[in-house]
Order: C-alpha cells, then structure tokens, then sequence
C-alpha cells in the first residue's frame, strides 16, 4: 500500500466511524477518530495476520484495552475484509453482535474487552507465552490515557519489564481528555514518559495522526532488546472534524443530520487534498 | 475437636487437597509442557515450591498482584497455555473479580482459576482472609464452573478434569488433611454430584470441606438412632446437580444443606431457589456462615460455632425428623 493510499485510507475510515456512529445515534466519537491512523497503520502496514486464517497461532495479536472506541476498530477490520462493512448497519441493535465494545463473536476480535484497565494483562499472557515457545509473533495493544490510573495497568507494567516482554507493544493513545475533562485536571499522568522508562520499559513517542512515524516506530522495534515498547502516541481528540477536535463534547457525542453532513464534507476536502 | 483429630477407623487420612492438587498438577505438568502454574507469591500456600523447582518454565510468578494475575492467565489460555491460576480464595475471588468475569468468564479463556485455603481455612486470619462469598459472587457470572471437592480422589478427579477442560472453572480447596470418603462409586465428573453416604429419611448436601462433618453427623445418627441418612457431595456448585436433587427430594424427606460459605447466595440457597421453583416443600435448611461478623477462631472453632459439625448436623437433623414426624 502506498503513502498516498494509506492516507486516503484514514479518511475513508473516518467516514466510516462517523457514518454507523451516526446511524446507531451512539459511539465514542472523540476517541475513535484520535485512535484511527494507529488502527489504519496496525491493520494495514504492520500486523500479521489474516481474516482467511485469523485463529493461526503465529498470528500477531492485537488486544484493544479501550475498548469503547470500538467503532474505530470495527471499520478498520471490516475494511480488512474480516467481515462486509454493511453488518455495521445493526450496529448497537437489538441481537446484534457488533455492540459498544470488542467482543470475541466479531470475526477478528481476540479479546472482550471494554472495561478498562484489563487489556495489558491479557497481552502480558500472550506475550509470555510467545516467549516460552520461542515464537516470533508480536502483541500489541492500544491504551487509553484515561486508562491509566486504573492499578491493574500498573501491575501489568511491573510484569512486563519483569519478564523482559520486548515482543509486546503498548501504544498510547494520547488525546489528553477523558470524559469528564482533560486528564491533567481529572487525574494527572504527566511524565508518563519517566515513569514508564522507571517502569523499566522502553519509550518513544510519536505524532499519532503521522502515518509515517506510526509505520516506522511498530515496524522497527524492539526499541530496545529485553524491554517492552511503550509509544507514547500523541493524538487529538475528535481529529478529522474541525468542530469536534479536542471539544469534550464529543467523547461520545453524536452528530446532528447537519453536523453529520458538515463532517462528511470536511471529509471529502481532506480526500481531494490528499489526490 | 474431633476433626482435627480424625480417627474413624472406617477413613483412611489423606493430605490436604491443595497439597494433591499440587501432586497432581506436578504429574500433569511433566508430560504435558502446556501447563502452566501462574502464581501471586503464592507457591509456598499453594505447595508449588516443588512445581518451581521442577518445571521453572512451566509457572509464572506475578509477585502479588492478583488482577495481573488473572489477566495473564487470560492471555496464556488464549495463547492455548493450560493455565491454573493459583491464589488464596479470598483474594483471587474479590480482588480479581473483574478479571475472572471478563478476561476468563466472558472471553471464555479456558483459566483454572484456584482459590487456596479456601473458605475459613485461615480462620484466625480474620475477615480479610476469609472467602465466605466466592461461590456467590461466581454463582453470579456466567460461563464458570465452581466446583468444591470434598476429598483427596475427588479433588484429584478434578484437577485431572481442568487440565482437558477447555472451559474456565473456579477451583476452591482447603489446607486440612481430609480423610477418603469411603464410596463405592469410583466415577466423577462436573456437575455430578456423588452420594456418599446413602439413607432414606433424612439427606445432607455438602460440599467441599463440609462434607465430612455431615458425614460424620450422618454416621452418628445412624449408631446413635437407628436414622440413615443420605450424604451428598454436591462438589459442583455451578452447574447444579439438578437431576440429582431432585431424585432426592421427590420422596419428601427433609434436607439440610452445608457449606463453608456465608448463607447469602451459596449452594444452599442454589438448592432452595431450585427446588421450590419445581414445586418441591421439602423441609429445608441451610447450614453456613451467617450474615454477621464472623467469630474468631480456627476453622474447626468457627464451624462447631456454627454448627457445621458432627453435632450441630445431627442435632438439626433430629430436630427436622422430629418436627416433620
């Protein structure tokens, strides 16, 4: 896939978040559109694996510890071909299975997730277990920054570095707001940099809406050899949408019929920017 | 007290059961390099130093840090690592709660999750330490076997069952020597639950480490009265013996059911709701830990304060036949 493609790619996704948030009227808007480019990337340019031979036990893994901003993933695997997009149109309806959070019964999902706080542990297994049987795969998992104050995140961190883990990838998604307002105010996580690297875990950080830089940092790691990668994934909340960019609102807003249609054609300008 | 004294001539003594539960994973784990013990400091209570020694590549210690705990073994189960998750009851039950209902239970990540010293077993301990709401909190989640094993044979039939299981179960076990109950019936499975004693007039229904002392009640009642009474291990809690029960209760005799449990939401109360919904009027009692600050003591103290002991068993159930004669 080239430059131009996988840029026109995250514009295509984001059309996609927009259009089943806007047709389930639910989702975590905000989020989604700051995680997308790390999913395009992920999905496009660096996991191993395949919607024809998904439960192969050398696949990559990729576990999404925040889990609510599921809309995100589900466009990306559905653009992946691990299903046909249009079952994204029973999105949150009645019986189906594509619901507000990860689960296992959506081809290509490995773990249910949606609590916070519980999907490095569960990659801390798997990649220990890659370890005892000398396998090359890699784990990887996507972090919320709201996430973090959540302990068991902290006992996992321990584990990792204790294991020497350098096959597992812990990418955080910076967009530096949570629910209730910026994270600084609600539960501050500055320096999460030095306190991962004390942690004994190797860092880098990285704009998380630069498609190149995401390539370059997941595709050339370890960072370090025997420490697990921590990317510090700098993002904006609700990016994409002029309006909707670093507004609290939008967490898990959903867009009116004119906010909707205003979005799609932001959209558009982007893609026509990009040919 | 009696029990720790176990001298009937009719039981041999056994080891604790998480004394054989560590024998045997040990003998799994050495044919079986996929078996994995995850530990939370907790090899020395769940007598896994030898495990350690032998088979350093077969645990993995999280330090003491039960969510992680159950989290990781999520992710070996997942990554086809048969995991047994090893913590004291009390912790791995509560602290990890979450856990067990997402990353085990919810995620079907086929984890043996199994609570040492379980119940009142570190009675003096205090409450901290105490699992009186495991089966409970368990009973409420769906997708877990919970099972309780009464004796060495039938926790070492489980834990022989775990390791081919490809479903998460909640394993709880005690630190007592318990003796062999003597039964005839060599079979075991989950879900089954096993008559250890057989009567008519009068049925207890136990589990785990309180299957003996209802044993020991049903005996007494039977040189002391002439009364013979039914004995079941009801070892697994979820999924009920439903069959079972109600085979015993169609004859309308009464029954006491026993567990080292608070009486909220246990097998007691999983037996009740059961029952009464089929129409059954049995007399019914359940025998446990009340809802109240638990007395201090030893386990034996805290279960003849209780009455789940030879002598509160069969005074209560004198007392039923009484009643309902």
């Amino acid at each position: 896939m080239t430059n131009k493609e996988i840029k026109l790619k995250s514009v295509v996704l984001r059309r996609n978040i927009l259009k089943y948030i806007y047709k389930a009227k639910a989702g975590h808007t905000g989020g989604s559109l700051s995680c997308i480019d790390i999913l395009n990337v992920l999905y496009n340019k660096v996991l191993n694996v395949d919607p024809k031979d998904f439960r192969n036990p050398d696949r990559d893994r990729y576990i999404q510890s925040k889990g609510h901003c599921v809309e995100a993933l589900f466009v990306t695997l559905a653009d992946r071909g691990f299903f046909p997009e249009s079952d994204l149109e029973t999105l949150c309806n009645y019986q189906s299975h594509y619901i507000g959070h990860p689960t296992k019964k959506v081809h290509g999902v490995e773990q249910n997730t949606g609590a916070l706080g519980h999907g490095l542990s569960i990659c801390v297994g798997e990649a220990v277990a890659a370890k005892l049987d000398n396998k090359k795969h890699r784990v990887f998992t996507l972090l919320g920054d709201g996430e973090l104050p959540e302990g068991s995140n902290w006992e996992a961190f321990l584990s990792a570095s204790h294991y020497k883990l350098d096959n597992l990838y812990a990418i955080l998604d910076n967009n530096k707001q949570q629910i209730t307002g910026n994270n600084k105010e609600v539960m501050n996580t500055d320096s999460i940099r030095d306190k991962l690297e004390a942690f004994g875990w190797a860092v880098k950080e990285v704009d998380g809406h630069n498609l190149e830089q995401l390539e370059e940092v997941l595709n050339n790691g370890p960072l370090e050899k025997g420490k697990p990668n921590f990317i510090i994934a700098h993002t904006t909340k609700g990016k994409g949408i002029s309006y909707m960019e670093g507004v609290l609102k939008w967490h898990h807003g959903v867009p009116s019929e004119e906010q909707y249609l205003l979005a799609q054609s932001e959209l558009n300008e982007a893609e026509a920017l990009i040919h | 007290m009696e029990l720790d004294k176990i001298q009937d001539k009719n039981l041999l003594m056994g080891e604790p059961n998480q004394v054989v539960f560590s024998e045997i994973l040990q003998e799994l784990a050495a044919a079986d390099s996929s078996i994995i013990a995850v530990t939370s400091d907790s090899r020395g209570s769940g007598k896994l130093v030898p495990f350690g020694d032998n088979y350093p590549k077969q645990i993995v210690e999280v330090g003491i840090a039960e969510q992680n705990l159950v989290g990781v073994a999520a992710g070996l189960a997942s990554a086809g690592k048969k995991a047994f998750a090893v913590s004291p009851a009390c912790f791995l039950s509560a602290r990890a709660l979450e856990q067990i209902k997402n990353d085990v239970a919810y995620s079907d990540n086929p984890v043996t999750l199994v609570g040492i010293s379980a119940g009142v077993s570190y009675g003096a301990l205090g409450t901290t330490h105490h699992s009186l709401h495991d089966y409970a909190a368990l009973r409420a989640i769906n997708n877990i076997i919970i099972v309780a094993p009464a004796d060495n044979f039938e926790t070492e039939q489980a834990v022989r069952l775990a390791a081919q299981s490809n479903k998460p179960i909640y394993m709880r076990l005690g630190k007592k020597a318990m003796p062999f109950l003597n039964v005839a019936d060599t079979s075991f499975e989950f879900g089954k639950g096993r008559v250890v004693r057989k009567g008519r007039v009068l049925t207890f229904i136990a589990s785990g480490e309180t299957v003996y002392p209802a044993w020991l009640a049903a005996k007494k009642l039977e040189e002391d009265k002439g009364i013979r009474s039914t004995v079941i291990s009801m070892h697994t809690i979820k999924p009920l013996d439903t069959q079972l029960l109600e085979s015993i209760a169609a004859g309308g005799q009464p029954i006491i059911t026993v567990e080292e449990h608070m009486v909220n939401g246990g097998l007691g109360e999983a037996c009740a709701a059961h029952l009464f919904q089929k129409g059954y009027k049995n007399p019914f009692r359940i025998v446990g830990i009340p809802d109240e600050y638990t007395v201090t003591g030893s386990q034996m103290e805290i279960f003849q304060h209780y009455g789940i002991s030879e002598e509160g068993l069969y005074n209560l159930g004198l007392e039923m036949l009484t009643k309902n004669s």
